[in-house]
């Protein structure tokens, strides 16, 4: 599977995830988010930017609560819980932020 | 999540046994392992030459390996009493879903090469060769099986559906058609030492966040050690303790636990998982590479005991087979039991006065709590018959005010699986996911509505992920779903006790 955008092949997994964690970019972010009925607003971008950003230092993506928290801290206290993650991403913060944020699926018990 | 393409069955509170719908979940299949994944494990990358007599020449090998296959292949008598007793069949109706029929998809295979009747009389004795079709149909319903066998507790004969299962997929990997979700998992923990490929770095972060983050909230500086030569206890966990909710909140449970006990202990990051998908796939020699590299961990770090985290098909593995994969325990202490369970251990504190807790923190909480279903039927906990359903029950009402069953024929030997174990928790498998969760969902909302239930706890990372990813579909909040030791967490009176 891959996904065809302004001339560049994203080459996607079964379920949608980019194979090349280093080929994202906010284009295909937006595409990636349509697919899964996500409008981005800044507020989604602001978890997307950060799962990049830990995804980058320790090659996963960060626990749910250290996200949680990050977010509380950017968005403010109100925001900074699992209930506000599960509003902008219904389908969890773990999964489908992860895939729009051109994450590997996270694998395990999750 | 992409909308479901099925219908989600309605909440009435009842179990109901579903009309017949033959074929309904046959296009279920999992998503197929790349090549890497079966390599690493040590089976073959694709699909070999002359697979089908490869495949019936594995059967032969586990029908001498394991006498207790050739017992079920042959003890069957079609009586019909499993028919109704898996979670699947009653949540999908499709006859290929019972226990039996499951079950013949490898018996008539089993009549044509392996039973007298059979090779001479081949279809007309039941008997088949095996074949494509043959094949799809095992890679579909093999891994529309759970292994958590309710069936074997109503079948007359004990039959266990879970062992034919992981032998179907034994034969499957050994002629190259492996599952993706448990090879990929399993390369990752035979490489990096946990499912999730969670790295020492990231680990180490997770716990200093944890420790910040409960220093916070309590005011208590409780340690998540890492890597520690010379603690006393090594704490086994699933890695999802490390990365999803509510799991956390048990991990933070067992800190406190371990804080308040005064007891030494760690964490490792060579062994820093608990989970061994090798049962789900039936393979030995994998589940004896995964668990070996807990015995390694204890050796190098020095410790006297282990003591594992809530996860349930990792219990089984622990409880009934770690003594022959990875014993002997001579350089444990001899006076700890090995495995100790982290439930036991905790029951043991508070019998022992060493934790001070405020039930009434919990008072918001009306409990109820699911038997994960391989510590439920394949295991035992604590020195006593039914001590895997007494023990977390005790740990409930020690920390609880509220606690209520669910109804008698969905608990304790008798529970309904989660719907997502065996290595079926993986997207692809979604319809069967929601739809076996419905006897659950059923039971759950029953004593939701009659006695005001809000917490259903569990002690399996398994049960807790599929729980907090389907239950919604059918209308509950994920918080439904609890730690057992998120429970204790919120009750324990930090600073309360000395310890003993």
């Amino acid at each position: 599977m891959s996904i065809e955008l302004n001339g560049v092949t994203y080459e996607t997994d079964e379920d949608g995830y980019l194979v090349n964690v280093d080929q994202w970019n906010k284009d295909v972010a937006v595409v990636l988010a349509k697919d899964e009925g996500v409008e981005m607003s800044d507020n989604h971008w602001e978890v997307v930017d950060f799962l990049r950003e830990y995804y980058e230092e320790y090659k996963i993506a960060p626990m749910i609560r250290i996200l949680t928290k990050a977010i509380g801290k950017k968005l403010g206290k109100e925001k900074g819980n699992t209930k506000y993650l599960y509003e902008l991403y219904p389908g969890g913060p773990a999964k489908q932020a992860c895939k729009i944020a051109g994450l590997p699926k996270p694998t395990g018990c999750v | 999540m992409a909308k479901l393409n099925f219908e989600v069955e309605e909440l009435t509170g009842e179990i109901k046994i579903p009309a017949i719908n033959p074929g309904a979940t046959a296009h279920v299949k999992p998503n197929p392992s790349k090549d890497e994944h079966n390599t690493a494990l040590g089976f073959p990358g694709g699909l070999v030459e002359n697979w089908e007599a490869k495949a019936v020449e594995k059967m032969g090998e586990l029908l001498g390996k394991y006498k207790s296959l050739r017992v079920f292949m042959d003890s069957c008598v079609r009586c019909g009493s499993c028919t109704d007793k898996c979670h699947y069949f009653i949540g999908t109706g499709d006859p290929n879903n019972m226990p039996v029929a499951r079950q013949e998809l490898m018996r008539k295979v089993y009549r044509r090469n392996f039973n007298p009747g059979g090779k001479l009389l081949g279809a007309l004795a039941g008997a088949e060769d095996m074949s494509q079709s043959v094949m799809d149909q095992w890679n579909s319903y093999f891994h529309q099986c759970s292994q958590c066998r309710r069936c074997s507790v109503y079948c007359p004969y004990g039959i266990d559906t879970a062992e034919v299962s992981m032998a179907a997929r034994e034969i499957m990997n050994s002629v190259g058609i492996g599952q993706k979700y448990c090879n990929e998992i399993l390369g990752k923990v035979t490489t990096v030492g946990n499912n999730l490929g969670l790295q020492k770095a990231a680990l180490a972060n997770t716990l200093e966040f944890l420790e910040e983050d409960v220093e916070e909230e309590t005011g208590h500086a409780v340690k998540f050690p890492l890597d520690v030569k010379g603690a006393d206890v090594l704490l086994i966990a699933p890695s999802a303790d490390f990365f999803s909710s509510p799991h956390i909140e048990g991990l933070t449970g067992y800190a406190k636990v371990f804080h308040e006990a005064g007891v030494s202990w760690t964490i490792s990051s060579y062994a820093s998982e608990f989970a061994n998908f090798g049962m789900f796939i039936g393979s030995f020699d994998t589940m004896q590479t995964v668990a070996k590299r807990i015995r390694d961990a204890a050796i190098e770090l020095g410790v006297k005991r282990i003591i594992v985290g809530e996860c349930g098909h990792a219990w089984r593995v622990a409880y009934s087979f770690w003594h022959t994969l990875i014993g002997p325990w001579d350089f444990l202490d001899p006076k700890y039991q090995t495995p100790t369970h982290i439930a036991e251990f905790t029951l043991d504190l508070i019998q022992r006065g060493g934790l001070k807790l405020d039930k009434s923190a919990n008072d918001e909480r009306v409990v109820t709590f699911h038997d994960s279903c391989n510590v439920a039927r394949a295991s035992r906990m604590g020195d006593m018959p039914g001590g895997q359903f007494e023990i977390p029950r005790a740990v409930i009402r020690a920390v609880c005010n509220n606690f209520v069953e669910m109804d008698e024929n969905t608990i304790r030997e008798f529970t309904y699986c989660c719907g997502g174990g065996g290595g079926l928790l993986t997207d692809e498998l979604m319809e069967i996911r929601v739809k076996g969760v419905s006897p659950r969902a059923q039971a759950l909302h029953e004593v939701m509505e009659r006695k005001g239930v809000n917490t259903m706890a569990a002690i399996c990372a398994i049960c807790k992920a599929q729980f907090t990813k389907v239950l919604p579909e059918y209308g509950f909040d994920m918080e439904v779903v609890a730690s057992l030791h998120q429970l204790v967490s919120d009750a324990i009176i930090l600073g309360g006790k000395p310890g003993v």
